[in-house]
This record gives C-alpha cells, sequence and structure tokens, in this order.
C-alpha cells in the first residue's frame, strides 16, 4: 500500500486538490505539538531519516529537521561539502550507500530539476523533494498555501500574485500549480525578462505593473530577488528593480483592501519588499515559517505510514 | 452478510449510566479535589464533558475537562497506514499532582489506552490516572483494566459496539452490532 500521497512528495503538479487537502488539513493538529512544553510525540520512532542537501539552505533544512526530531525520527544531516560527493560519487551512488544503511526517508534539495524524481525512482526509501533546480519546492508550496487558508479561508476564487523571478523560481512553481488546484485565481507579475514565455498559456494573469498586481490581488506572494540576476543582465539594476516592482506600503495604502504578505525568504529588504512591508502587520512572513514545521510534519506522517503491508487486513478487524 | 443490531443503552439507559459513573469518579477520588477528566477524541472527549457537568451539579464544584488526541501514540502507524488526525489534544491546565480520569466510549484492545497514557506522560506528572469508559466489551490485549465502567458485555470478535452521542451523531445509544451466523 502506498500512502495517499504517494510514496514520495516530488511535486504539486501531479497531486489532486483533495490530496493538498488532505495535506494541509494534516498539518492543521500538528501545529499544537510545537506549543507544547514538551514538542515531541513518538509517531516516527525508529525511522531514520536523511537530510541530502547539496545546496545550501538555513531555513529549510532546519524546518525538516524540526519535523523530523518532534516526531521521534533519528535524522542525519549530510551537506554536499564534505561529503564523498566532492570526491566524485554520483548521486544515485550518494543514495545507495544511504540505504544499504537501512534508512527510511530521504530529503534532498539539489540543484538540478529533477533530481528528487531521478532517485525516487532508483531507490526504496520515500523522496521529499527539498526544492530541485528550477522545478518545484513542494513544502514550501504546502506551507504557503497553509498560511493563506489560515487568513482566508476556503481559497477557492481568492486572487493570488507572484511577484518576482519567476522564471527562475521553484518556489513560484509549487505555489502556482498548488494554488491552482485549490481553485485559486493565480496571477504573476514582474519583468518580463524574468518571466516564463508563454506563462499566460498556463491559466495565469500576467501583470506589468506591481500597482495593478496590487490592486486585483487578495495577497501577494513576493519572491526573493536572487543578486545574481544583475550580473546575468535580466534586470539593469536592483534600485531600478525597487523603483518599479518593489512592494513598499506606499503602494499598499492605494489598494482596494488589505492585501497578505507572503515572502519565502531570505528577504533582500529594500529590493522587492520594503521593511514596513515586511514587518508590517499584514505580513504572513513569520507565520510561514512556523506553518513550516507543521506541514513538513504532516508529510513525514502521510509518507511514513505508506509502507503497510497488513493494513487491509489490519484493517477489518476495528480494533480500538 | 446480515447483520442483526440491538440496543444495549438507550438514551435514558446511557442517562441513568453516566449518573452512576459521575457517583462511582467522585467516589473512586475520595471527593472532587484535584480531579480532572480527559476525554479521548472523538466520544470520549463528549462522554467526559457530561460526566463534569454530572459532578458539577451534584457537588457544586466546576471540574475541568480535556481531550486527548492519542493518533500519533498509535502503535499501528506501520500496519494500518496514517489516520486522519480527528481532533485536538487540549490540556489547559498543569497535570502535576491531578487526579486524571481518562474518559472513553468503548474499552475493547486496551491499546488506545495505552497510547493515551504515553501521551499524558508527555504532558506532566499527575498523582493518580483512572480509567472510565461506558462500555467494556472484553477482549483485552494488554494489561489495562478500567475503574469504572458503565455496562459490560461478552461480545465475538467481529461484532461492533457501536456508541452514539447528541453531540456528534445527533442521539445517544449504545448499539450492538452482530453478524448473523450462517446456518
Amino acid at each position: 500500500m502506498t500512502s495517499p500521497i504517494g510514496k514520495d512528495l516530488l511535486a504539486l503538479e501531479p497531486l489532486t486538490g483533495d490530496q493538498i487537502r488532505l495535506i494541509l488539513d494534516t498539518a492543521e493538529p500538528f501545529k499544537e505539538i510545537s506549543e507544547r512544553a514538551i514538542k515531541k510525540v513518538p509517531t516516527l520512532r525508529g525511522k531514520t531519516i536523511v537530510n541530502l542537501f547539496f545546496e545550501s539552505s538555513t531555513r529549510t533544512r532546519i524546518s525538516f529537521e524540526f519535523a523530523e526530531k518532534r516526531l521521534s525520527a533519528d535524522t542525519v544531516n549530510v551537506a554536499a561539502s564534505g561529503s564523498s560527493v566532492q570526491k566524485g560519487e554520483t548521486l544515485v551512488d550518494t543514495a545507495r550507500n544511504l540505504e544499504a544503511m537501512r534508512i527510511d526517508m530521504v530529503v534532498i534539495r539539489h540543484g538540478s530539476s529533477g533530481a528528487a524524481k531521478f532517485l525516487a525512482d532508483r531507490i526504496e526509501s520515500n523522496v521529499i523533494n527539498a526544492g530541485d533546480g528550477t522545478h518545484e519546492h513542494p513544502t514550501q508550496g504546502l506551507l504557503d498555501l497553509l498560511t493563506l487558508r489560515d487568513h482566508l479561508g476556503d481559497l477557492a476564487g481568492r486572487k493570488v500574485c507572484i511577484c518576482g523571478d519567476v522564471l527562475h523560481s521553484r518556489v513560484a512553481r509549487s505555489n502556482l500549480w498548488g494554488l491552482k488546484k485549490l481553485g485559486v485565481e493565480v496571477g504573476v507579475c514582474g519583468p518580463r525578462s524574468l518571466l516564463p514565455n508563454a506563462i499566460e498559456s498556463l491559466g495565469v494573469t500576467v501583470f506589468d505593473h506591481i500597482e495593478e498586481a496590487i490592486e486585483w490581488a487578495d495577497a501577494l506572494n513576493i519572491l526573493r530577488l536572487q543578486l545574481e540576476r544583475m550580473h546575468a543582465g535580466y534586470i539593469p539594476s536592483l534600485r531600478e528593480y525597487n523603483r518599479i516592482f518593489g512592494v513598499t506600503s506606499a503602494r499598499l495604502e492605494k489598494a482596494p483592501r488589505d492585501l497578505l504578505i507572503l515572502h519565502p525568504g531570505p528577504m533582500n529588504r529594500g529590493v522587492e519588499i520594503d521593511s514596513d512591508v515586511a514587518d508590517g502587520p499584514h505580513s504572513l512572513i513569520l507565520n510561514q515559517v512556523t506553518n513550516g514545521v507543521a506541514v513538513r510534519m504532516a508529510v513525514l506522517y502521510l509518507l511514513a505510514g505508506g509502507n503497510a503491508q497488513l493494513a487491509e487486513a489490519a484493517k477489518g478487524q476495528g480494533e480500538r | 452478510m446480515a447483520t442483526t443490531s440491538s440496543t444495549l443503552l438507550d438514551a435514558r439507559a446511557m442517562l441513568r449510566t453516566l449518573r452512576r459513573m459521575a457517583d462511582e469518579i467522585v467516589e473512586l477520588n475520595g471527593g472532587t479535589e484535584g480531579l480532572v477528566l480527559i476525554g479521548i477524541q472523538r466520544r470520549g472527549v463528549p462522554l467526559a464533558e457530561r460526566l463534569c457537568t454530572i459532578i458539577g451539579e451534584r457537588e457544586n464544584v466546576t471540574i475541568p475537562t480535556g481531550a486527548l488526541d492519542i493518533t500519533l501514540y498509535r502503535d499501528d502507524l506501520q500496519t494500518v497506514g496514517p489516520r486522519p488526525v480527528v481532533g485536538p489534544t487540549r490540556l489547559p491546565w498543569e497535570l502535576e499532582g491531578r487526579h486524571v480520569v481518562i474518559v472513553d466510549d468503548v474499552l475493547y484492545t486496551g491499546r488506545t489506552v495505552r497510547a493515551a497514557l504515553d501521551e499524558l506522560a508527555d504532558f506532566g506528572r499527575p498523582a493518580r490516572i483512572a480509567l472510565a469508559v461506558l462500555v467494556d466489551r472484553g477482549g483485552r490485549e494488554l494489561p489495562i483494566h478500567p475503574d469504572v465502567v458503565g455496562r459490560s458485555v461478552d461480545v465475538l470478535r467481529g461484532d461492533h459496539v457501536d456508541v452514539y452521542v447528541e453531540e456528534l451523531d445527533g442521539r445517544d445509544a449504545v448499539v450492538l452490532k452482530r453478524r448473523a451466523e450462517e446456518q
């Protein structure tokens, strides 16, 4: 038996709206565990989870680690630097070696799109994608959905605009798929050089001016502008980007309603988002971080229960 | 397969049973000092609240009540797979030194109670933990024994004892569903 969300969590694109809602509903009670004096339940006792991070990460790695530890799993962190990856070992050899030590799950972040799927196809363990290249970052998408749902209730018919470097952003892709599956109207706003070609064909509204996006949306998910994009010639300068696309309180004041503000972090204050917006009353940026742990606990819980061999047999007994 | 169902307790009988259980809980505890009732999600929760109300009316005190969801403490994640976590765990006071009574609708294998004891231990160290159940249907798989029992029934492994409560099901009843014997 596979879990209700499959063997792995690689992307939100292949999931159904019901599967996404199941993960969000499961995350709900996990929030409370992090508020307890003893922030731990024994659910994944004896499970071994490897966090395989080929790219640097603070928030996501720590969030996964907290989620794993609060469910009582044993965890090992492997970073690319300082491991045999530096000696030229391939991804699949690294993973097979880990699997030979009898692990149960792998959380992987990798610079190449598709790395998580590549791994999932080749090992028995459950694989969770913690970001692969410019493809997807499903748990970030899920925590954004949970945070929006906390504040808006049912998301169907709501309007969310993803702002900034959509072209290079795996967060944008996971958000786009997740939002659309829950019936949200999705907009994107950014310089054309940072929007994928023909993005309209995915059924999203494109805004060339941030003012229009602010007028249209219920919430903005503001992406990080990676500074190296300037050197690569996608935008003329950071100052110009801030002047044209920056989310400022002056711009938000003109909105017909209070907009919820999300940002996956790390923020470039004064570039894509101004400090008074990031720290303002409608900013959900820290709520996102809190929800990240709950969503990851839910994903671990759902995937871990999926290996049940005796599931069907045990169900008939009506045990208490 | 055909099933026969018989009502073990109707609404009036259930009320009488709960009143008697309330008295037994107070007697067992030697009063209401330090008493806390904790219901196991889901049907244990409304039952615990009702027992609190009855004790409160008779003894003229307010008994605190809480709720426990033991899903994450189950020992069958691997065999049964993930179950929905149905309700929140609400224990809004210190357990240190309290007299805790765990309340559930049906006691069967004892595994739910085992999980509840583990979960309570993570919240504190009560002076004493007792167990009150509306129905004891036998079939224990662990050395667990109830202190207060509403009704004991001897049933077969394939039988179902279903408890209905007004708050969740719109009516009060305990029903035994037995598979009809094949001739």
